[in-house]
Parts: C-alpha cells; structure tokens; sequence
C-alpha cells in the first residue's frame, strides 16, 4: 500500500499558515465534552496534556514514574534549537529547516521540519514567559552556543540541565492544568494496550504499579507521547523504564512502525565500565563546542598516559576529515569515526572503546574557571562515575545508542493510520529523518506538544460523537483478560535466568549485529538469534512475587517481552533498507573513503511496517518522500 | 569487596517491615550502587525471593526518582550526589551499609524501599508555576533579565525534587524543597505578578500535606543532592513577609 502524509500542498513556506486556516474548529463550549487520553508525560506528552486541558478538553495523562516531572526528557544536557538568530550569525526559519533535512539525510517530510522550524521560535518565547532560566548574557540577553551539523549558533540553553528546565516548566504548565482540573494526573501507571473498536482508537488499558490492578480507560482520541526505545541495546543513555511498549502495543493493533531501524548512537558518552553496567551516561554534545576529539597515531601509545603524547602523535580525526565542521560533525558521522578508529586498534581506556575529548587547548585559551561554568555540572558527573578530572586530563568517550528517529507512522496532523490514535514526540517518526542533529529533540517534543497537537487533533474530535464508546464495551474487557493472561503466564514459568540477564542477551546481540554498522550477514544473524532468546525467555525467564503487588521485576517482563518481538522488525527494516542514510550504516553502502552512500533512486521512501503476528514478517508499505523546496544532494560537512 | 547489607524490608504500607541482612559478594568499585544493589537483587530472584524494590530511572542523577536513607544519610555519604551516582568506591571490603527508606509522615512507604511522593506533587500545583496561556506571549529578549538574577534563578530551579530534604531534616520540613521554586519564581520578573498569591498557597499546602516548619537545622542543605541553598529559605520567609504589608493598590 502507499501511504498518503496528507502534507499540504503548495509552497512549504505556506504550508502550516495555511493549514490552520483551513482546518475544523471545536467550538470552546463543545470541548468539555471531549475526553483526550494523553500517555507520557515528558516535553511531548506534558505540554501537550497542559496545552490540551487549558483549551478546555478533558484530559487523563499518565506516566510510569512517581511524577510527572520525572519523564526522561529531564537527562537531556545540551540544548534546544530555534531559529531566532538573535546572534545575527545567518539564522533564519529556512536555514533551520534546510539545516534539518540535510542533517537527516533528506529522509524526513518536507511539510512537518518546515512547521518545526516554523513554531521553534514560538517555544522560546514560551518557555521565557514560564519562568525558564536560559543562560544569559551581562546585557540580559539570552545567550546562545553552536551544536552539531549547524554552523550557526541557534541553541539555547540552561547550564547542562536545559531538559530538566524544559521539563519542569511544562510540568507546571501541567501542575497548574491540574490543580484547575482540566487534566486529571495518573501516576505510576503504565499503558499495557491499546483499545480499539472497528478501527478507530478508543481508550487504553493501564497497570497501577503501586497495587498491580489493571484498569481501563476510555477517551475519545489517545495520544501516545512515550518516548524512545533503544533500551533494545539493553544498555543506553535512556532510563532504565524507557521502554517500547506503548507503542509496540500500539502497532501490534494495527498501527505501523515506520523506520524502525533509524537509531542514534550519540558519539560522547562515558565508556562502558565492565559486565555489571546497567546503563550508559551521556555527556553532552555541547562540550564539542570546546573538547577536540583525538586518539594516538601510533597503537602502541595507546597505553601511555595522554601528556606523554606529543601533539603531532595525535590524530585529531573530525578536524583532519571534516575541516569546515570539525569537531562539530553531526553525530552519526562522529560516533562511526569513534567506531573506525577503535576498530584500527587505536582505542584508548580499558578494551581500548574509548576516544579523547581534550579540553587542554580551551582551558589555556579562556581558563579553567570559564569552562567550569559552561560545563561544571559535566566535568563533576565524568568524575564520579569514572574517577579521573576532565579538567587534568582529557576525559575518555564513547558512542552510544541514545535516541531513535524511527517510530510509530504519523501523518501531518500527527495521526497514526488508526484513526483517533496520535504520536507525539520521540515515539513518532515524523521530522529527523534517519539522523537527528542535537537540540532537536527538545524544539521537537515541546513543538509537537505545545503548539502542533492543539490544532491537529480539532479535524479529528469534530469528525466524531463524543462519548460514543466507553469502559463496558467488550474490547476493553477482553484486552484486561488478556493483560492479566500474560502477566500470570510470566509469573508461572519459574525458569533459571533473571530478566535483566536475558535483556543482556539481547542488548549484546542487538548492539553488534545491528548497532553502528550493519551488513547483510550480520542482520540475518539477529533475525535468527532474536526468536531465540525469545523463547529461551519465554521458557526459562525467572519472575518472582505476584501480580497484583508492587512489582518491578513483573514490569521488565513485560517491557523485555515487547523488545523481543520490536527486535524484529528493526532488524526486517535494516536488511530491507539497502542503503547507508544517517544513522543507518550498511557496511556494503559506503564510499572509497567510507561515507554512507544513499541511494535515492530506490529508497527515497518511509518504510511503514504492519505487524502481522509473532515471529512472522511483518508488512512493508511505502510513503514516497518528495523533495520540492530542497534539492536532493550528497550530504557533505567537509 | 565483599559488603554486608542490612536493608528495610516492608511488604505494603500497612506492614510493620523491618531490616533484613543480606550478603554483596565480589562487588567491583567501579560499579555504582544501584548496580550492586541489581546484583543482589538477581542471587534473590535466583533464590526464589523477592528482591529488593526500590525507586530509580534515569541513573544519571537529574529525574529524582532514587531516595535511600544510607548509613543514616539520605543518598549517602557523597556530597552533591543521588544514590544513582554514587560509587562503590566510596566503600570498603567488610563495611556494613544500613539502606532504609525517606522517612517522613508526608512520605508512607509503599513498599521496601519505595515510598509516596505526591504531596511534592501538591505543593507545586499550589502555586509552583506562572500561570501564561500556551502562545500569545512575547518575544523572548522583549524581557531583558540581568545575568546574576538569571544566575540565581538557575540555582534554585536546579533542585530534582527527590526529597532528601526532608528525609534529612528532624521535622520533616519540606521548606528548602517549597522555597527552590518560590525563590526562582519571585526572582524573575515572570514570576512577580503572582508572587504574594505563591507563596501563601504553596506555604499553605505544606501544612496541609502534613510536613513540619523549619528550625534552622541545615541539613536539608546538607544532603541536598543538588546543593540547593539554605539562603532560599531565606528568600520564602522574605517573600512571605512581604504579604503581610499592605501593597500601594491596597491589593
């Protein structure tokens, strides 16, 4: 089947003008009727949840955490793009947009990075009148830093914390939606289905954590704001509860997963330490804008301590490779250059996975004291988790998987091909193509959440009876019995292995068959290896206590039962994709002096799979990507 | 190194609970706590026990969801450091390590280590917010704010709300928590409009939601992850004294 965006036509520079021109309105006394479920409640979900209720729908959210101040948008360090050109540097809406498309290996919709661009302004603005404490300058100004892929400086931030300040100030956008009782807050639950009735998306079933009930909810749209699911790699930089299940159930019901296998794999954060690692921590991209990345010329200095490692021994590599962007290369290009040279044998730190990020040069340049202020808060977490001073010595990196551009399919107004079903966010595919650049995700979440999910859900909610379908319909009870089905069954196998070891299993395998470099070999590897550890959990998985109790070992089951089937069809997505794009690297695609290699002729195109049972192959249909504004080029930051 | 554990274990609120011991064997100091405590989570799950349920998500000290009262000290010994961030470096092979739960009348344990947070929840939707339309705002640099006062603002605004504060303190105070978010907000011109409002709505939640006054203990700053000043308490009592003046509208 071909899939229909539904971007409007016309000049993209018109586009989002005229479509809220255009588009149906709910009269403000007719949308209390309404009842919206909002699932997630990070930038995406929690703006999206305050900016709904305060137009007067009603709204239900929910979160898995004990608060909604909590979601994983907070772990974001660096910053958040905007098109203001305050600097005057050469910003504009257009060089954003065009900056994105070219930054995602022109594999996003025109249409949608145009109103991202579009609206990124209008967030500032926003988050400024909550309260958020950007970094300014002694004038008052707000102040601004460069990220990768971009040769302007659009990003704002707030010290290495700019997602927690962008967090918190939706959250009281929320908090405040709650208190006036527009949004109902549901703690501590976690979406276990999705309902559907003849097609169309009409509620959720949940778990209270606390107790282990399971409980329905019906609503007349259902917004799925979930966040990312490279936990797949078992180890991340996402928290421990990212998970991909909402919107595995999601698609498991009908709704596709698009591009599944477009993954970042973010170039600087902390090596892995040894076996008993449970989770990778990210240092922020913004400390490119001042650390040059280097290893030792020579293999057999690798084991020397950095100082004793004279200049014309070392291998800057970004800034010999990509002199124009430096060590500001756009992340893919960045962590596979990691890759290459830790493969050449010139790793440094235990195994030899590691790169230098040198702040020497910086530190002489502007002082200690003025690097500590940008990135104090970095520098202090690199010494507590790895027991060396970034500022004596330079600190060792690593990539690792950190985001996914690829998510549940949505069209222009952020509706899934199940009607009344929305996605917001990471969760969706929409805007990164197969690379985001950094600071996107934040301009994302709150773009989407604040100011495009207002508009686009009014066409849908008018179209359709408020009401019409609640809690005592057959589907909501068939999907309990089913949540409670598989909950016992996990709980009876009483195998020999814990989850967390079996989600190693997978992690490991998935991370060296489908992680920064993908062949044909290797993919068929994991298509055969992933039924396997499947049912090896499904027979031999150890789930102690009960079902209906708090119970934390109940709810990695379940989440590592959903990665075991999504596994799948991220790697079906990576084999069929015969092309290196972005983050998607297929050793056979790649130039003499190993670029990817794109091949637009034949993959110009959104990859939408329909899940068609269990271990069967899933369904690919096609959204052809049309490029009218920009024009299709080799994507080059020499 | 090899530990000893004594770890509060309590079945639902309404269980008494009490410390149960438990062996760490072969732990590695490059490990954080968390990860010793999946370790013995695993040998309990292969023993057919429960293991341990506690709080944590992001494990990279920002989301605030880790609360464990160690060897006495809320997120242990390190200072500026949440459990999730905390080493085993930090310890020595034979050392005994006590891990209990927040104990406050605000905070009833749920379960071992896990306990009931919403009354943070409450406090700030008391008043914790500027209360602007989504859209319909000015531009950005239309409000000029001097650095210090932005610096200030960031400073408060920096607390992840985990509520070490209060497992600190002897009243179970939650004013440094409560005084983060008014001073950010009374320092900022966004903020001034509702200021008075603020401050006696979120005050007020306070004792509503069961949390006992300040007596100037400090240990709240004391184990604050965060490093969150005192001298913002300082700053909510100002600012609540300011409500008891009349204002030049007589408002």
């Amino acid at each position: 089947m071909i899939l229909d965006g539904k971007a409007p036509t016309g000049p993209v520079e018109q586009s989002w003008d005229n479509y809220r021109f255009d588009q149906k309105l709910v009269n403000p006394s007719n949308k209390r009727k309404y009842k919206i479920l909002v699932v997630g409640s990070g930038l995406a979900g929690g703006a999206g949840a305050a900016s709904l209720g305060e137009l007067g729908y009603n709204v239900d959210c929910f979160c898995y955490q004990d608060s909604p101040r909590r979601a994983h948008s907070i772990g974001a360090q660096g910053g958040i793009n905007a098109a203001k050109n305050y600097p005057s540097d050469g910003d504009s809406v257009y060089r954003l947009f065009y900056d994105t498309v070219k930054g995602g290996d022109f594999r996003s919709r025109e249409a949608d990075v145009w109103r991202l661009a579009q609206v990124s302004n209008n967030i500032i603005d926003q988050c400024v009148a909550q309260g958020v404490p950007f970094a300014r300058d002694y004038a008052g100004y707000l102040d601004n830093r460069s990220f990768g892929g971009a040769q302007v400086s659009r990003t704002f931030y707030a010290r290495g914390q700019t997602g927690q300040q962008l967090l918190l100030g939706a959250y009281s956008a929320l908090s405040r939606q709650i208190k006036n009782k527009t949004v109902t807050m549901h703690p501590r639950t976690e979406m276990l289905d999705l309902v559907v009735v003849d097609g169309v998306a009409k509620g959720i079933t949940v778990r209270n954590l606390m107790t282990g009930e399971i409980e329905s909810h019906w609503g007349d749209a259902v917004i799925l704001a979930t966040g990312g699911y490279v936990n797949v790699f078992y180890l991340s930089t996402n928290a421990m509860g990212s998970s991909v299940t909402a919107i595995w159930k999601a698609a498991k019901k009908g709704a596709y997963m698009a591009n599944p296998c477009y993954t970042q794999i973010h170039p600087t954060c902390i090596p892995v330490h040894g076996d008993a690692q449970s989770k990778l921590t990210l240092m922020s991209e913004s400390l490119r804008n001042d650390g040059r990345i280097w290893v030792p010329k020579n293999a057999a200095d690798c084991e020397k301590h950095p100082s004793e490692i004279p200049d014309d021994a070392r291998d800057y590599y970004l800034e010999r490779k990509y002199p124009s962007f430096g060590n500001l290369a756009p992340r893919d290009i960045s962590s596979r250059s990691a890759k290459e040279a830790c493969d050449a044998d010139l790793g440094v730190g235990p195994g030899k996975r590691g790169v230098y990020l040198d702040f020497k040069d910086a530190i002489d340049r502007v002082s200690e004291n003025t690097i500590a202020e940008r990135y104090g808060n970095l520098f202090d977490m690199y010494e507590k988790i790895t027991d060396e001073n970034g500022y004596e010595r330079p600190m060792r990196i690593y990539p690792a998987p950190h985001y996914n551009m690829g998510g549940l399919w949505v069209d222009y107004e952020c509706q899934s091909n199940i009607p009344g079903l929305f996605v917001l966010g990471e969760a969706n595919f929409s805007v990164h193509g197969a690379n985001r650049l950094g600071a996107s995700a934040l301009m994302q979440g709150l773009a989407d959440g604040y100011f495009v999910i207002p508009y686009t859900i009014a066409p849908y909610l008018a179209s359709i009876t408020p009401g019409a379908v609640k809690e005592d319909h057959s589907e909501f009870k068939k999907s309990v019995e089913d949540i409670e089905a598989q909950n016992n069954k996990l709980l009876s196998i009483n195998g020999k292995k814990t989850v967390s070891e079996l989600h190693k299993e997978l992690g490991t395998m998935m991370w060296e068959n489908v992680g920064m470099a993908r062949s044909d070999a290797s993919l068929k590897d994991a298509l055969k290896r992933i039924p396997e550890i499947r049912d090896e959990f499904w027979n031999n998985v150890k789930v102690t206590g009960e079902s209906k109790d708090l119970n934390q070992q109940l709810e990695n089951a379940g989440r590592l039962a959903d990665f075991l089937e999504f596994a799948e069809v991220m790697a079906e997505d990576a084999l069929n994709r015969e092309e290196s794009c972005g983050g998607h690297f297929r050793t056979e695609h790649q130039t003499d002096d190993g670029e990817a290699m794109r091949d637009d002729e034949n993959f110009s195109y959104v990859a939408a799979w329909e899940f068609k049972g269990v271990g069967v192959k899933p369904e690919l249909h096609k959204e052809p990507l049309k490029f009218e504004r920009v024009k299709l080029a080799v994507r080059s930051y020499k | 190194m090899d530990l000893t554990l004594h770890v509060w274990r309590q079945k639902g609120p309404q269980d008494k609970g009490k410390l149960e011991t438990y062996p760490a064997k072969g732990i590695s100091s490059d490990m954080s706590f968390l990860e010793m405590l999946d370790e013995v989570n695993d040998g309990l799950i292969k023993s057919g026990q429960e293991p341990i349920a506690f709080d944590h998500d992001c494990r990279e000290g920002i989301c605030g969801m880790c609360s464990q009262v160690i060897n006495g000290r809320p997120h242990g010994k390190q200072e500026g450091t949440t459990v999730c961030q905390l080493h085993m470096r930090q310890y020595n092979d034979g050392d005994e390590i006590f891990i209990e739960p927040w104990r406050a009348k605000a905070f009833p344990v749920q379960k071992d280590l896990i306990v009931d947070r919403t009354s943070l929840d409450v406090i700030m939707q008391a008043g914790g917010y500027v209360s602007c339309h989504t859209g319909g705002v000015d531009d950005a640099n239309a409000l000029l704010i001097p650095k210090p006062t932005a610096d200030y603002a960031m400073d408060a605004a920096e607390c992840i709300g985990c509520g070490a504060c209060i497992a600190a303190c002897p009243n179970s105070s939650a004013m440094l928590f409560t005084s983060a978010k008014v001073a950010q907000l009374a320092a900022l011109p966004q903020g001034k409009p509702e200021a008075r409002k603020r401050v006696l709505a979120m005050t007020q939640a306070i004792l509503d939601e069961g949390f006992g006054n300040c007596t100037n203990h400090y240990e709240c700053e004391a184990a604050c992850p965060k490093g969150i000043s005192v001298k913002f308490i300082a700053k909510l009592n100002r600012e609540y004294l300011k409500t008891m003046m009349p204002t030049s509208t007589g408002a």
